[in-house]
């Protein structure tokens, strides 16, 4: 089956981003496709790359990265809710007149016409969060 | 499966105080472009978002209640309202605002895009669903 996977909440504070992503790794590990996964509302942050966690925890934004590497994820953050909450990449940050990019790898940043792509193209759109 | 889909947007929480149904709006605004079957459904807290004379002044938040009204202009006029939820919050149709669109079909004749509707209702609305997204 087609998935794509929304997120809507942050990593740490609501355990969505995590569900989704072992779903994720499980509909993979089953043979399914993902289509897109799409960061709305807070699950933007979900993009950063200056999340440090403590050592014994698990660091939910590179596991975003490492599972897109090894599976060629399209991890689209929303740019408008991204602009919002600061996350930026290289072209965002110059025109914004920002210092810094701080995208993490393998995600990108583009419109919510992403999102409802995905659930036209996929054949079930899931959403994780409140 | 065909092309179109349809899409229901359930809102379910107050306009302010999160930034859920803000965030829904734009979702729905920028779905319109891609020409699929559009329901809003309004229910819980989300009935709040469709009231009449709404007032950010003093908590310096942005209203954006007026965009609602530009939903029929972008072809969003299956707008459903849970009955039951507006009971609970001491809320009839008068407390909303009165969302309308322009019907091509029938000489442009303005018509209302909103609908009371019943658990029941809702229900079946659900499961007819396509693509449905929670605010």
């Amino acid at each position: 089956m087609k998935f794509a996977i929304q997120i809507n909440e942050g990593p740490f504070t609501h355990q969505a981003a995590d569900t989704a992503y072992q779903f994720t790794k499980a509909a993979l590990a089953n043979g399914h496709e993902i289509f897109r996964v799409f960061f709305y509302h807070d699950g933007v942050n979900n993009g950063t790359m200056y999340g440090v966690p403590p050592i014994d925890d698990r660091n939910v934004q590179q596991m975003w990265s490492e599972l897109a590497e090894e599976h060629d994820l399209d991890l689209v953050v929303c740019v408008a809710a991204a602009q919002r909450r600061g996350i930026m990449d290289e072209d965002e940050s110059k025109r914004h007149g920002k210092g810094a990019a701080n995208i993490a790898p393998k995600f990108r940043i583009s419109g919510l016409g992403q999102l409802i792509e995905a659930g036209i193209q996929a054949d079930r759109l899931l959403v994780f969060g409140d | 499966m065909s092309d179109t889909k349809k899409f229901v947007y359930i809102n379910r929480k107050a306009p302010y105080g999160t930034v859920y149904a803000l965030e829904s709006l734009e979702v729905v605004l920028i779905g319109a472009a891609f020409e699929q079957e559009v329901q809003l459904v309004f229910v819980d807290d989300g009935v709040y978002q469709l009231t009449k004379g709404q007032d950010t002044d003093g908590i310096g938040m942005k209203n954006f209640s007026k965009t609602y009204s530009a939903l029929g202009d972008y072809d969003v006029n299956q707008i459903y309202v849970d009955e039951q939820s507006l009971k609970d919050r001491g809320l009839t149709m008068d407390d909303l605002q009165e969302l309308t669109y322009e019907d091509e079909d029938d000489d442009w004749a303005e018509k209302s895009s909103m609908k009371l509707v019943n658990r029941e209702q809702l229900a079946d609305l659900i499961s007819d669903a396509d693509v449905l997204l929670n605010f």
